[in-house]
């Protein structure tokens, strides 16, 4: 059944006339009655959680606001938020770092699933001893990692530098360094991140039909043709979907990762929108240039999202 | 001809092998990067200080120092911070598994009005990102007075949309017959639900399950900006506070170690549920 398709009428239940008749069928109606029973405490989570939210940072966005003053003094400035929201150069260079983690990140993580799943499905022993070794990292929390890796890639003692040292080659100060920073926030995401999609692709791999590879094979076609002409096409559909999730996670979970190793340092080479959205909100206390912030943030992820979720809504309908 | 075949086969054989040589060798090396980050967490709470801060790669430690983990559980609160973690994701797991599996059921199943004007603004609910919903929702947890509670601390995830579209998704493809017959001998719905829908949806709900605990477990953000006192403090916050201006690398690997223990075993009992749970969905998390 398509999404918001009517349905019928209950049988056996006859309409009345007039507003009042309507009510009172209505509450009489045993299966609309448990259905509203069922939906109410998520209605009242939506409306405390989700929609006063959502109209509250409007609110904020278009405010001056102190937090330390009752919320009834926020000052209206029209679009004075998002005017120096675009002239700021530390926006400016947070809105470009976000770009930076979040390709950078997502182009590693399609690349190392792509392969590590390829590998996976070539017939090998312990194939899901493996995936099951590949999908640990993403059961580590976020915080966890960041730690792990903000100690193999200390400068002095870590393991790298250690390793690197060994070997007579320089020896970069990674989160300490403006040009090392983002490259090192980046692998540690990557690291954790690349088991969730090795996962998705391996799925998708698994459902490319095994006959139509052998057909080719006897056509006379090489592996590499068949990879190119069978594999590749059958998996775009879970590329564009690993793209558009990884978008999404790379927006939103670089946050513990980069809060946790460098705090958007040093000098904001790391400074990325989730990062600079806390500090504003919840460092400097300017709620309402924050929510500015979180409604770019807002618009950014939405998007995205209504694109995955058309995504989601087509593999439902393959699964 | 019957020359040039053979040889062509064994030519062909030889490059099966070395490609598949090829690829445990890529397995292997990729193993070693997910694993040596673990191992090297691991043997540097075992270190002494001396040796932590020694030149050079040592992966053992010399002597097992478990000094790291005395000061771990006498300086620092963590096993505070485990039972918060816990009595949380507990609290976010417990209101999920019930009001998102109501919820599912009846967007699913029973037919009321405005039903699917309702389920269309959850769909929109489930695309509202964490960080839109973090300034106010933390002006509306002060003005309840919840902050450094667990109810504060939990309130942002007690439901997820999400897992309404998605038990939604699982009810549309069970079987009609035995609810109608259910009916039919005069069950309400809740007994319906109860009684014939749940234990037929273990999958599902185990998946849910394990994804509302560990999102709760591991929840960072929203945890940072609702918690102030130490008691309160979340596993993650915690460890995140541990690291200070001047990093006690063996204590602080003591604890990460700590930390990431009870979903490492979650994991390795349940890993099957784990992994299929985001093949079915393939979200968030």
């Amino acid at each position: 059944m398509p999404v918001g398709a009517a349905a019928p009428a209950p049988l056996g239940v006859r309409p009345r006339k007039g507003r009042v008749g309507r009510l009172v069928h209505y509450l009489k109606d045993d299966e609309a009655r448990w259905g509203m029973l069922f939906i109410t405490p998520s209605v009242i989570f939506f409306l405390l959680f989700i929609l006063v939210p959502v109209l509250l940072s409007f609110y904020l966005g278009f405010h001056r606001w102190n937090p330390l003053h009752p919320l009834g003094e926020a000052r209206f400035i029209w679009f004075g938020n998002f005017q120096e929201l675009v002239t700021d150069p530390g926006f400016l260079r947070t809105a470009w770092n976000t770009f930076v983690f979040v390709v950078g990140s997502v182009t590693l993580m399609v690349i190392g699933s792509l392969l590590t799943s390829m590998c996976l499905n070539a017939g090998i022993r312990a194939s899901s001893m493996y995936r099951g070794l590949f999908y640990s990292p993403v059961v580590t929390s976020l915080v966890a990692t960041a730690v792990i890796w903000l100690w193999i890639f200390d400068p002095q003692f870590g393991f790298i530098n250690n390793v690197l040292r060994e070997l007579g080659l320089p020896e970069p100060r990674w989160t300490a360094s403006r040009d090392w920073a983002m490259p090192t926030v980046i692998l540690t995401f990557v690291w954790r991140e690349v088991g969730y999609f090795t996962v998705i692709y391996l799925a998708a791999l698994q459902g490319v039909p095994e006959e139509l590879k052998e057909a080719a094979k006897i056509d006379g076609a090489s592996p590499i043709q068949v990879f190119r002409h069978i594999t590749i096409p059958l998996l775009m559909p879970a590329t564009l979907f690993v793209l558009v999730l990884g978008i999404l996670r790379a927006t939103q979970n670089s946050f513990a990762v980069i809060y946790v190793m460098t705090s958007g340092g040093p000098v904001n080479s790391t400074n990325v929108l989730v990062v600079y959205l806390f500090q504003y909100a919840f460092e400097f206390f300017r709620m309402g240039f924050a929510s500015a912030v979180s409604l770019f943030i807002f618009v950014l992820i939405f998007g995205l999202s209504l694109v995955q979720f058309r995504l989601i809504g087509r593999r439902t309908e393959l699964l | 001809m019957e020359f040039t075949t053979t040889l062509h086969s064994t030519r062909l054989k030889w490059i099966r092998r070395i490609w598949r040589l090829m690829l445990y060798i890529y397995l292997t090396i990729a193993a070693l990067i997910v694993l040596i980050p673990y191992f090297w967490m691991a043997s540097a709470s075992l270190k002494e200080p001396g040796e932590i801060f020694q030149v050079g790669v040592n992966f053992l430690p010399k002597t097992f120092y478990t000094e790291n983990y005395r000061i771990l559980f006498s300086d620092y609160q963590i096993v505070r911070w485990l039972v918060n973690s816990f009595v949380v994701a507990g609290i976010v797991m417990f209101t999920n598994m019930t009001f998102t599996v109501t919820a599912g059921y009846a967007f699913a199943r029973l037919r009321f009005k405005g039903r699917d004007v309702m389920f269309f603004v959850y769909v929109g609910a489930m695309m509202v990102p964490l960080q839109v919903r973090l300034i106010p929702s933390f002006i509306i947890v002060k003005e309840l007075g919840w902050l450094d509670t667990y109810q504060g601390i939990a309130s942002i995830q007690l439901i997820e949309f999400f897992g309404i579209f998605l038990i939604r998704q699982f009810m549309l493809n069970f079987p009609r017959e035995l609810e109608d017959a259910a009916r039919i001998d005069g069950c309400n719905w809740f007994r319906v639900l109860w009684q014939i829908i749940i234990p037929n949806s273990k999958p599902a709900l185990a998946a849910l399950a394990i994804f509302t605990f560990t999102a709760s477990w591991n929840n960072f953000l929203w945890a940072l900006v609702v918690i102030n006192k130490p008691d309160w403090m979340t596993i993650q916050v915690g460890l995140s506070s541990m690291k200070g201006e001047i990093i006690p690398w063996g204590v602080l690997m003591a604890g990460t170690f700590i930390s990431a223990l009870p979903l490492a075993i979650l994991y390795v009992m349940l890993q099957r549920l784990f992994v299929q749970g985001i093949v079915t969905s393939g979200i968030k998390g």
